[in-house]
């Protein structure tokens, strides 16, 4: 293949585009190239970013100040209940901490957010220097749990100890440890209906909400959702369930799968962004655990959505119809369905791209996208202008890193960050992300800047 | 809830950043340079997010993407080899090698990197600006002064004799601090005005608040020049503005010491009196009056103070963020009655509270003082001493969420709301902009309850005494 000058050397088998006769697959799951400008966080960000929606747990970031400061209430995932997992607390090392180690602090850090606030657990995250200045985090959170009795659990999240996707695994292990070895003592009562967790939403926007609503009209109880909305309470519920269903797999196929091994739940991926994955999505599940009433509730839900968002698409369609699209996101799962969602909507996809998509994933791209796709893993913004000039995109789908270089480089831009505020799952989501979609692309502005462009 | 009374171990919602986003900011508004943070991967895309939601502009800072092996072996291999492969990308001009606290505790030094670069690549064109900045060794303002005390240093290094040079009357060294682009517009306006040949640093006007239509280039063309920063030692003066940064990371110390560049520092020109005092500053230094445009703006401003007084009588204010900016701001608040009642920063500076209490204390007011504090402990003395109007950053939207207290957002960061790289608040025209603002928030909290409260008050009162 022709690289252009923007891929340096290490990146050349990072860069793939589709059907153009390469043979080997994207590399993939690997340390960021230094110097190159990635778009990726650390180890520290990925377990954040999992384990801070349990709401009635203190999240305590143990380190200098930064780490703390940039993730303060960042998510958008809602409670509804406990709001103490929206401060951001920190040890706030500084030099002679560094010296000197941090572990009294950390204690005392612990003993006063308990006094104050009274967590149902307490997750302490370690970060970069305390891996390196020996702090003996496990020993401080032993202390401290038989002194509060209440779960004190480190989670191992140094942020060069590898990737975002580590920092994943990081999570699940500390949830691991909630959950126990073996499964909670079942419960009286809670009735026959099949129960599930539903791993990998993070409740942003209440998008966890609007399929547990879905999935209580077909009569299964979702016991958990990890971590949108999730309680410590409920994370240790987990245990005891007939399925686990997997949304985020990049994140949560790891927690599924212990899951399985230590508690027999066995597990299955799903999607819910988009019309068609969201019912295909629903039909896996009734087919697993449903019979045939749950079949005909199913049948009733798909009916009442399905045709008004079929609809209403439509009448979007003609307005986003041969629209170029680039999409550059965390995970693997949220492209597969993007791709998806704009196909039905008539709009290309010229380049896809993942901060921390699987191997798996990236060959799926390569069989839902068109010749020419281009197809990147970890990338930074040379490659992203480069291929978005060379693609002819006219929407970027990214974060907020994303968004000053789409409106740069004149694009249309959708949030699908988990800053956004507006769901885009479920039928409701599928309708919202097509008014995004319209909302940007078709903006007046865009007519002004084309005549600047053209000056 | 418990009152937190001691902040010694821990920070609940943090009233500031790292030393590496100070130095980045720094960075940004030199012409052509880029910046590279020798750590792991998570610091510079926290800090490139940070900056970018601010300013809604493309913000591209390299890291050297420590990983396990590096942060074991070390990280030299790591840095030079992210040296070389933004150099391929950027071309860059000028590159500010900055640590974070991992490279720090590591014990790497990135001076001595720098020169084996160096030595190793002579066909390296770009400046290697070594800038040590362990985010736990202060805040962002601290981070801010060490990279323009680094860069004037690279460009002006010390010289026998220095002292005896000759120096350009008419050229001024003007530092800024907590600027948006739009104050930084409003500074080069008013050297323009006095007739003197100003070098702003950092100057990211542009770099951070673009035209759209000029073609997108990944590397910022715009800025403080190299030639510029070298020509610092020659001027007749150095203005910086901000009084609260210890001496050793002042860039116009360093200038004085080096090079005999008479240095004034001054509060940063927000309000009234820190207006005239800059003013007055500039126009000694070209021996000249302050221009008739000025006199006309400060009537203006005072008209509007005049104008607005009433309804600032009113405000019981809680003000927070960058301790320089928050000086400013208190001041702002203290000459126009809105009673300043909490004035805080996150950063650790013993002289904020010093200047703080003197000004309270001057203007007879009865405000409490935080310095080195966080978000908890603020709220708390929000919700104390009833203040209804908070002046600072977005990350008072916490309490204003929760409390519902206004936020007149001024400051860095600001994420929930668009425009914040592009309001004014130096000089006479911010000043009145602002106060504006500030006088707006109040108005409409009392029309919004006027009808409602009087009736409530008096209407149901007198009908149960009937």
């Amino acid at each position: 293949m022709e690289t252009a000058s923007v891929v340096i050397k290490e990146r050349e088998r990072s860069v793939h585009k589709n059907g153009m006769g390469q043979a080997s697959a994207i590399e993939c799951d690997t340390s960021s190239v230094s110097g190159v400008v990635s778009q990726r966080a650390c180890v520290y960000c990925g377990a954040r970013v999992v384990l801070n929606p349990v709401t009635d747990a203190a999240h305590i970031v143990h380190g200098p100040i930064g780490c703390a400061a940039y993730t303060w209430d960042i998510r958008g995932s809602l409670s509804s209940k406990e709001e103490l997992y929206r401060n951001s607390f920190s040890t706030d090392l500084r030099e002679e901490d560094i010296v000197f180690g941090g572990e009294m602090k950390l204690a005392a850090a612990i003993d006063g957010i308990v006094e104050k606030h009274s967590p149902k657990a307490v997750f302490v995250y370690s970060t970069c220097v305390v891996g390196v200045i020996g702090d003996d985090v496990e020993a401080v959170c032993r202390m401290a749990e038989k002194k509060h009795d209440i779960p004190v659990l480190p989670v191992n999240s140094p942020g060069f100890s590898g990737n975002k996707k580590d920092g994943y695994k990081a999570a699940c292990n500390t949830m691991l440890r909630l959950m126990g070895e073996t499964a909670a003592p079942a419960k009286a009562g809670g009735g026959d209906r099949p129960r599930l967790n539903f791993l990998g939403d993070f409740n942003l926007a209440a998008e966890a909400w609007i399929i547990k609503g879905y999935l209580e009209e077909l009569g299964i109880q979702v016991v958990t959702c990890i971590t949108g909305d999730a309680t410590v309470q409920g994370l240790r519920d987990a245990t005891r369930a007939d399925l686990n269903i997997v949304q985020c797999a990049g994140s949560m196929t790891y927690l599924a799968k212990r899951m399985e091994e230590r508690y027999g739940i066995p597990y299955t991926g799903v999607r819910f962004l988009g019309l068609s994955d969201t019912i295909a999505s629903l039909e896996k599940i009734v087919g697993l655990l449903g019979d045939a009433g749950m079949e005909e509730r199913l049948e009733r839900l798909v009916a009442r959505h399905k045709g008004p968002v079929e609809e209403a698409l439509g009448e979007y369609r003609p307005r986003l119809e041969g629209k170029r699209a680039a999409l550059y996101v965390g995970g693997g799962f949220k492209a597969t369905s993007l791709i998806a969602q704009f196909g039905e909507l008539g709009i290309e996809t010229v380049l896809v791209g993942t901060q921390t998509g699987s191997r798996e994933e990236y060959e799926h791209f390569k069989t839902i996208t068109g010749e020419g796709t281009v197809i990147l893993d970890d990338t930074n913004p040379s490659e992203l202008e480069h291929f978005i000039r060379e693609t002819g995109a006219e929407i970027l789908v990214g974060g907020v890193k994303e968004r000053p270089l789409a409106y740069k480089l004149g694009l249309a831009f959708v949030d699908h960050n988990h800053e956004r505020k507006h769901p885009l799952a479920g039928f409701e989501g599928a309708l919202n992300l097509a008014k995004e979609i319209d909302g940007t692309v078709n903006s007046p502005v865009w007519r002004h800047v084309k005549k600047e462009v053209a000056r | 809830m418990k009152e937190r009374s001691s902040y010694a171990d821990m920070q609940v919602n943090p009233c500031k950043m790292c030393m590496p986003m100070g130095a980045s900011l720094a960075f940004l508004g030199i012409a052509g340079s880029m910046a590279i943070i020798h750590g792991s991967q998570g610091c510079s895309t926290y800090i490139r997010r940070h900056i970018a939601g601010h300013f809604n502009e493309p913000v591209d800072i390299a890291s050297s993407s420590l990983t396990e092996e590096g942060t074991v072996y070390g990280g030299a291999r790591n840095l030079k080899a992210g040296v070389l492969n933004l150099t391929q990308l950027y071309q860059p001009r000028v590159i500010g090698i900055l640590t974070s606290c991992l490279a720090e505790t590591i014990g790497d030094d990135v001076r001595r990197f720098a020169k084996e670069i160096r030595l190793e690549h002579p066909e390296l064109v770009a400046d290697l600006i070594p800038v040590p900045t362990p985010g736990y060794g202060g805040s962002q303002t601290e981070g801010y002064y060490a990279a323009l005390r680094g860069i004037v240093a690279h460009y002006n290094p010390p010289e026998a004799d220095s002292w005896k040079r000759s120096r350009n009357p008419r050229r001024v060294n003007l530092v800024a601090s907590s600027a948006t682009c739009a104050d930084l517009r409003e500074l080069k306006e008013i050297l323009d005005s006095f007739g003197l040949e100003g070098v702003l640093l950092p100057d990211y006007s542009d770099a951070l608040d673009a035209p759209f239509g000029e073609p997108y280039e990944k590397l910022n063309p715009y800025g403080t020049t190299v030639e510029e920063v070298q020509g610092m030692k020659v001027a007749a003066a150095t203005v910086e503005l901000g009084v609260l940064v210890e001496e050793s990371l002042s860039p116009g110390m360093y200038l004085y010491e080096q090079h005999g560049v008479p240095l004034y520092r001054i509060p940063l020109p927000v309000g009234l009196e820190c207006t005239d005092r800059l003013l007055e500053v500039l126009g000694d230094i070209a021996g000249m009056e302050t221009p008739l445009k000025y006199k006309m703006q400060r009537g203006r401003l005072l008209d509007a103070m005049i104008d607005s007084h009433k309804h600032n009588g009113l405000g019981r204010a809680a003000v927070f963020g960058d301790m320089e900016l928050a000086y400013g701001l208190t001041r702002l608040c203290a000459e126009n009655g809105i009673k300043p009642l909490v004035a805080a920063t996150g950063t650790a500076n013993q002289q904020f509270s010093l200047y703080m209490g003197k000004l309270l204390e001057e203007e007879g007011l009865e405000g409490e003082v935080l310095q080195d504090t966080d978000f908890e402990v603020i709220r708390e003395r929000i919700l104390d001493r009833g203040v209804n109007v908070m002046v600072g950053n977005s990350d008072g939207k916490f309490i204003w969420e929760q409390d519902g207290i206004d936020l007149v957002r001024v400051g860095f960061p600001i994420h929930d709301h668009v425009g914040g790289q592009r309001q004014r608040i130096f000089g006479y025209a911010g000043a009145m902009e602002l106060l504006d603002r500030i006088a707006n928030t109040l108005l409409d909290q009392k029309h919004r309850h006027y009808r409602k409260t009087m009736l409530e008050t008096y209407h149901a009162k007198e009908a149960v005494e009937s």
